[in-house]
């Protein structure tokens, strides 16, 4: 029961459980869990038959369903297989969301009995804070928010700088449009971002630290709440954790909408109640962070693996992955793909297995034209590519990057020039402003974009853009600014013809971009029945009934009313004549 | 009058929230948080009172309800409709739902309706990229939408507020 479930609507599949399991009398017990990752298939139930070693899992459950599947499965014995939907969890490999959608995540004995809290007791008991450091170091672990840093070498310089008070952070201010991992852990496995948090907390000696959320994720902040008090109750988080002489406590922050607090120096003057605007680099927050002080500041997902590294050791972490991408990477898969969700495969996994295998292909027997991640610091991977095997090197080479995760998936009926032009227009709205190449620069690119989508590209935009987004990437003050040009220089990169083709021959490939598109009537197929008449919302379509249509091109808005209402297809989008 | 016991028991409410805050570092974003859930807005005369209740100065309180897109210094309609333009809603089509909307209530996107209805807004990623293209309307979450689906969705809402006009349920008492 994460967003996505309870959006599809699981609260009243859930509550028609507990009705239905009541009437029958039934001795059931009913845990609510978080994101499966299955978000196609959502709402989910499990069901778990005490003998039986595998669940059964039904996905697209009603009300209705799932009364029909109580009294089948659970009263009389008899699975529904029509229910039941396909899991492709067996083909991945899950470390990070090793607990979503298996616990139930307000409750702390759940976490606790599969191993919750035990790294936590070997840190204190067991290790020094150098020892815990240098187990992070050897598991290869990097930061899954994106720049993909050594995230042991980054508690390594908090430690040995010198501050009175130093600070834990967590970044769950997910503002990537397309992924939502982080919401995805927070909201299915809380305790171990308290978890990983406190253990960091050890490593470098901080006994303070803020979960910085975004206000977008209530349930994430009530879940996180939830688990920060039972914590404390059971003496993991607090004064003298666990009888140790060791004290730490958590703070949650919520972000106010701003993506460029994302970056780290931004979110840190966030927390301190100020606008986020970034500030150059050195001296980096781990020697001045968080109020002048050594701060270390990690991604949601990257906290995620640190209980299970230190539990299993770093050998068995390192065990998997490419040389210097070690473990797994969570992406959420969207976009016109089949099997829309959350996956975690091994680093090094090829895009094509992602795509074909976890996310089952392009929906209406389209063809994939191109992967895009790393959201707007990211890029375009065109399907040539489509064998890479995904780690943060490779990715890097193709002009793109890992970011925090999210994989959104293209037919080929996308324009990519419109793709650039999306992207631009968030880094312009999500620029703070504060230097001149980003809050001037982005603005100058959007509106070339602007111009060649609205068919009115001139020769030469290619090559003011290109000019313009090497400056911006040169001398911006912040990762924002730095990667902001990537979706256009990735474009134009693999996708410079049909750039060419907006400008050029005033042609939209792909069929999106509206000033070079109009709609039409097939005479042919038309039944003149006037319902699309009738539809029209500004009156574009004349005619009477048994007289043929015409749809007036000035009037028309291309909102595409007319076309999904009319019985018999009648209505073409064609390029303009 | 009914409105201005309500207005007063608000003001009541944030000088208690701004007594919990006040002495801790970097409460001036939570405060600003809690008041805006309080009030629906940030207008000029609660944010002075931020400002003096913490002791800042009343242009970091602006500096900051400016910066980010959560605070807000207009009232907002009785119902608040999100599109999500997040990459996966976008890729499906969001952009028409958005359309759609402008044209059925005769705003523009960020606008509210005459009758205080309606606010139309575009919203970044809300997470929910599985059901994509989704949109909000207050609290509550419709995914996978197909642009049919606008006109229904705003008369449920549209009807609603009728019902509530009916029961003399109104914006302002309540």
């Amino acid at each position: 029961m994460a967003t996505c479930g309870i959006a599809a609507g699981a609260q009243k599949v859930y509550e028609t459980v507990q009705q239905e399991i009541a009437r029958y009398g039934l001795a059931v017990t009913v845990v609510p869990t978080g994101c499966i990752g299955l978000c196609r298939y959502e709402p989910i139930v499990d069901i778990y038959v005490p003998g039986q070693e595998e669940a059964v899992r039904y996905g697209q459950i009603t009300p209705e369903k799932i009364k029909k599947i109580i009294a089948l499965h659970l009263f009389a014995g008899q699975p529904v297989p029509d229910y039941v939907c396909q899991d492709h969890r067996g083909k991945q490999m899950m470390v990070a969301l090793r607990n979503s959608g298996v616990i139930n995540p307000e409750s702390i004995e759940e976490y606790i009995a599969v191993g919750g809290y035990q790294a936590l007791a070997k840190a204190l008991f067991e290790m020094t804070p150098q020892e815990v450091i240098e187990e992070v170091k050897a598991s290869g672990l990097r930061g899954r928010g994106g720049g993909g840093f050594s995230t042991g070498l980054k508690w390594d310089y908090s430690a040995r700088a010198e501050g009175d008070q130093k600070y834990v952070l967590c970044n769950a201010d997910e503002g990537d449009p397309g992924a939502f991992m982080d919401r995805s852990i927070l909201e299915g496995d809380p305790h171990s971002i308290i978890e990983a948090m406190t253990i960091a907390g050890y490593a470098i000696g901080a006994d303070r630290g803020y979960i910085y959320v975004r206000a977008e994720y209530p349930l994430a902040v009530k879940r996180l709440e939830k688990a920060m008090s039972q914590a404390r109750q059971m003496g993991f988080l607090g004064t003298k954790i666990s009888g140790s002489a060791f004290s730490f406590d958590l703070e949650i922050r919520l972000g106010a909408g701003a993506f460029v607090c994302g970056e780290e120096t931004a979110l840190m003057v966030s927390i301190e109640g100020k606008r986020g605007e970034p500030r150059p680099r050195p001296p980096f927050p781990a020697v001045k962070g968080l109020y002048g002080q050594p701060t270390v500041l990690n991604n949601v997902e990257t906290y995620a693996n640190i209980p299970i590294i230190l539990r299993r050791g770093a050998s068995w972490f390192s065990s998997f992955g490419t040389e210097k991408s070690k473990g797994t990477k969570v992406f959420a898969l969207g976009g016109n793909i089949h099997h829309t969700g959350l996956i975690e495969v091994v680093m090094g996994t090829p895009l094509r297995h992602v795509i074909y295998d976890l996310g089952g292909g392009i929906p209406g027997g389209k063809k994939f034209k191109a992967a895009q991640t790393g959201g707007p610091s990211g890029g375009c991977i065109p399907a040539a590519y489509i064998d890479t095997a995904i780690d943060y090197e490779n990715l890097l080479e193709l002009g793109s990057m890992m970011g925090s995760g999210g994989l959104i998936v293209m037919d080929e009926e996308t324009c990519m020039v419109d793709v650039a032009r999306f992207f631009l227009e968030f880094t312009v709205d999500e620029s703070c402003g504060k230097c001149p190449p980003c809050r001037i620069g982005t603005k100058r690119m959007l509106e070339l974009l602007e111009r060649i989508t609205s068919n009115k590209g001139e020769k030469g935009d290619l090559e003011k853009l290109e000019q313009l987004a090497k400056t911006i990437q040169a001398a911006s003050l912040c990762g924002l600014g730095q990667t902001a040009p990537n979706p256009v220089m990735s474009t134009l990169r693999y996708f410079r013809a049909e750039y060419e083709a907006h400008i050029e021959e005033r042609k939209c490939p792909a069929g999106v971009c509206k000033a070079f598109l109009e709609y039409t009537i097939i005479e042919e197929k038309c039944r003149k029945c006037s319902l699309c008449a009738r539809t029209c919302p500004v009156g574009a379509i004349t005619g009477k009934i048994k007289k043929p249509h015409r749809i007036d091109t000035e009037k028309c808005t291309q909102c595409g009313l007319c076309m999904s209402k009319c019985p018999v297809k009648a209505i073409a989008k064609r390029p303009k004549q | 009058m009914t409105q201005c016991l309500c207005q007063s028991k608000k003001l009541e409410k944030l000088h208690e929230i701004i007594a919990v805050h006040k002495g801790k570092a970097g409460t001036l974003i939570p405060v600003m948080h809690e008041a805006q859930d309080l009030f629906g807005h940030l207008p000029l005369d609660v944010q002075s009172m931020i400002a003096e209740g913490l002791e800042v100065p009343l242009a970091d309180v602006y500096a900051v309800a400016t910066f980010y897109s959560k605070f807000t210094l207009q009232p907002k309609g009785v119902y608040s409709i999100q599109v999500c333009l997040g990459t996966a809603c976008y890729v499906k089509g969001a952009q028409a739902l958005l359309d759609k909307l402008a044209e059925l209530l005769h705003i523009k996107v960020g606008e509210t309706t005459e009758d205080g209805l309606f606010t139309l807004e575009a919203t970044r990623c809300i997470g929910a990229c599985g059901l994509a293209p989704v949109m909000t309307v207050n609290d509550e979450v419709y995914g996978r939408l197909s642009v049919e689906q606008i006109d229904d969705i705003v008369h449920k809402y549209m009807e609603m507020a009728w019902k509530d006009e009916e029961h003399g349920d109104t914006s302002e008492s309540r």
